[in-house]
């Protein structure tokens, strides 16, 4: 049995440098941490990238918030241009909601912590959506798990499936260890999921690729999966969907679809020409049986509707503002949606983000409802098309959840009661 | 009766001791663990609502969120992280959230993994004493 050290580990010149503290204390901490956990990775050297997207910035206590000022104390400066997840609490909004000046001022010190070190205030989940944006076959260090599914599988882009902490410090360095899916050879389909009998009526539902997304992230396990069958061409916004469901309910950091994400135009491909390690049929009945499992309420009661895990798009307020228009929300129904900066203005130009509003919508920036604690208690019961939302929030945020369609989150906020159309699923 | 020896990898080498908590399933820090507790809090996992604060936790690999590290970085600082997590997988998720505990705290805790053969064989509730080479010792 080999150990991590028993690995030849060879650091260049520069690298040697920032460990030896010559580019300053802060590349050296960064340094320090980046080689042991190259030990841990049996990394044999390490390698440049040109992006990074910053995880850290999530404020979860005093050790995030110690951990970044230490960084920022010691003058940390981002090597690459590098974006920032999501943080803490809406700086502007979030006297509006249960956020406790405490937290308030704690969070918004560790995001202050990380402006200060030259990344792009971006502030969130989605940065594939912005002008961020890498290419395909750039080497990145992405933190933040439906980031990293997306950058990887839908882009093409390559990044390791990076850890809070670890980020910032390829970041401050440019560096990051070679291995995993920096590399060409390990981006290989290991399982194939074959999709048995699925109409493309069902696949064109919005709430197809999240339901798939929760069930693939079950059973890859470790596996990169290779999901066959799909026969509709998806909206960006679904496989979005699709890749942070199944980075919540599985560790799944690539996948490939054949005929839509690029490393896989076929089969052969996806596979690198190899076999897959595994098959695995994916029914109509398995489907159900995932969309079932996103529902933790039993009645109908609703307290609220959340949308925008990961955050809203563009092209999902230009979605949503033909279904509210016109229409008004239940007054005891609250009905958020949780976006960035940039795609606010982008909707607000747009022309699209007035009806929402004027609906009974509330838009928080920068968090989420499940990184800023911002929900009153009474607050039990949830409604959602995001499977990310709907597989956290039972376990952080204590309350109840039911899954469904964009159209039926919108009639049930206007209902004041869950309401779903099942036709589709029931008769697929 | 002789002492059942485990050798696994050291991953982040370190000392520690306390009953074993077992499961199969992966899991995820982020909305999986209270660290104002140690509980553990994911409603999907068969070990909602154990506490493992102290423990041994033996997971195959973390799941889910990229925040699983700072969520045990946290739980190192409040004094309510298992005492060493043993896996199947040269996990970097735990792996760092050990080594910046080092850095920011000097407290780290092993993390060692098994081949999953021997990952098999552990069991919820036996006494192990882990050594910085990467035996586990069944007490």
């Amino acid at each position: 049995m080999t150990t991590a050290t028993d690995n030849q580990f060879v650091l260049s010149d520069r690298d040697r440098e920032m460990l030896d503290g010559r580019h300053g204390p802060a590349p050296q901490l960064a340094m320090s941490i980046l080689v042991r956990m190259a030990g841990v990775y049996g990394a044999r050297e390490l390698m440049d990238i040109s992006q990074a997207h910053i995880d850290s910035t999530i404020y979860l206590g005093d050790a995030t918030l110690e951990f970044a000022e230490r960084l920022a104390s010691l003058g940390a400066r981002v090597a690459v241009p590098t974006s920032l997840n999501v943080s803490g609490v809406d700086e502007c909004g979030w006297k509006d909601w249960a956020v406790s000046p405490e937290w308030a001022a704690k969070a918004a010190r560790q995001m202050l912590a990380y402006e200060r070190m030259g990344a792009v205030p971006t502030w969130t989940c989605a940065p594939y959506q912005t002008h961020m944006r890498p290419a395909r076959g750039q080497q990145i260090a992405w933190g933040e798990s439906n980031a990293i599914a997306f950058a990887n599988s839908v882009i093409g882009a390559r990044t390791e499936r990076y850890p809070d902490l670890l980020d910032i410090c390829c970041a401050i360095t440019g560096r990051v260890p070679a291995v995993g899916l920096h590399l060409q050879e390990n981006r290989a389909g290991q399982q194939l999921l074959r999709l048995r009998d699925i109409p493309p009526s069902l696949q064109r539902d919005d709430q197809f690729f999240a339901v798939l997304g929760h069930l693939v992230g079950k059973l890859a396990e470790e596996l990169i999966p290779v999901i066959d069958g799909i026969v509709v061409a998806p909206p960006e916004d679904h496989l979005k969907a699709f890749a942070a469901a199944a980075a919540s309910s599985g560790r799944v950091a690539l996948f490939h679809m054949v005929g839509v994400t690029p490393e896989a135009p076929t089969l052969d491909a996806a596979f690198h020409g190899r076999q897959p390690a595994q098959t695995i049929d994916i029914t109509v009945a398995d489907l159900r049986a995932a969309r079932r499992e996103l529902t933790t309420a039993d009645g109908r009661e609703l307290d609220m509707v959340i949308l925008g895990s990961p955050h809203f798009s563009l092209a999902e307020f230009r979605t949503l503002a033909p279904l509210v228009e016109g229409r008004r929300a239940h007054p005891r129904v609250k009905f958020l949606v949780t976006s960035s900066r940039l795609m606010k203005e982008d909707a607000d130009r747009a022309g699209v983000l007035a009806p929402i509003v004027a609906f009974g919508a509330q838009i928080t920036l920068d968090t989420c409802i499940l990184a800023s604690p911002m929900l009153p208690p009474e607050i039990r019961t949830l409604m959602t098309n995001s499977a990310k939302y709907a597989y956290y929030a039972p376990s952080l945020l204590n309350t109840r959840v039911t899954f469904g369609s964009l159209a039926d989150c919108v009639d049930s906020a206007i209902a004041g009661r869950v309401v779903r159309d099942e036709s589709l699923w029931q008769s697929a | 009766m002789a002492e059942r020896l485990i050798a696994g990898r050291v991953v982040v080498a370190g000392r520690a001791e306390g009953e074993a908590l077992v499961t199969s399933e992966p899991l995820s820090f982020w909305g999986g663990y209270d660290f104002h507790t140690g509980e553990i809090i994911d409603r999907h996992h068969p070990l909602a609502g154990v506490r493992a604060a102290g423990r041994v936790l033996a997971v195959p690999f973390s799941k889910g969120s990229s925040t699983t590290t700072a969520v045990l970085l946290e739980a190192v600082r409040a004094g309510t992280a298992p005492a060493a997590i043993l896996t199947t997988d040269a996990d970097s998720f735990f792996a760092l959230a050990s080594i910046v505990a080092d850095v920011m705290y000097s407290k780290s805790f092993p993390v060692i993994a098994l081949q999953p053969a021997d990952f098999a064989t552990l069991r919820t509730g036996e006494r192990l004493s882990i050594t910085p080479d990467g035996i586990i010792h069944g007490l």
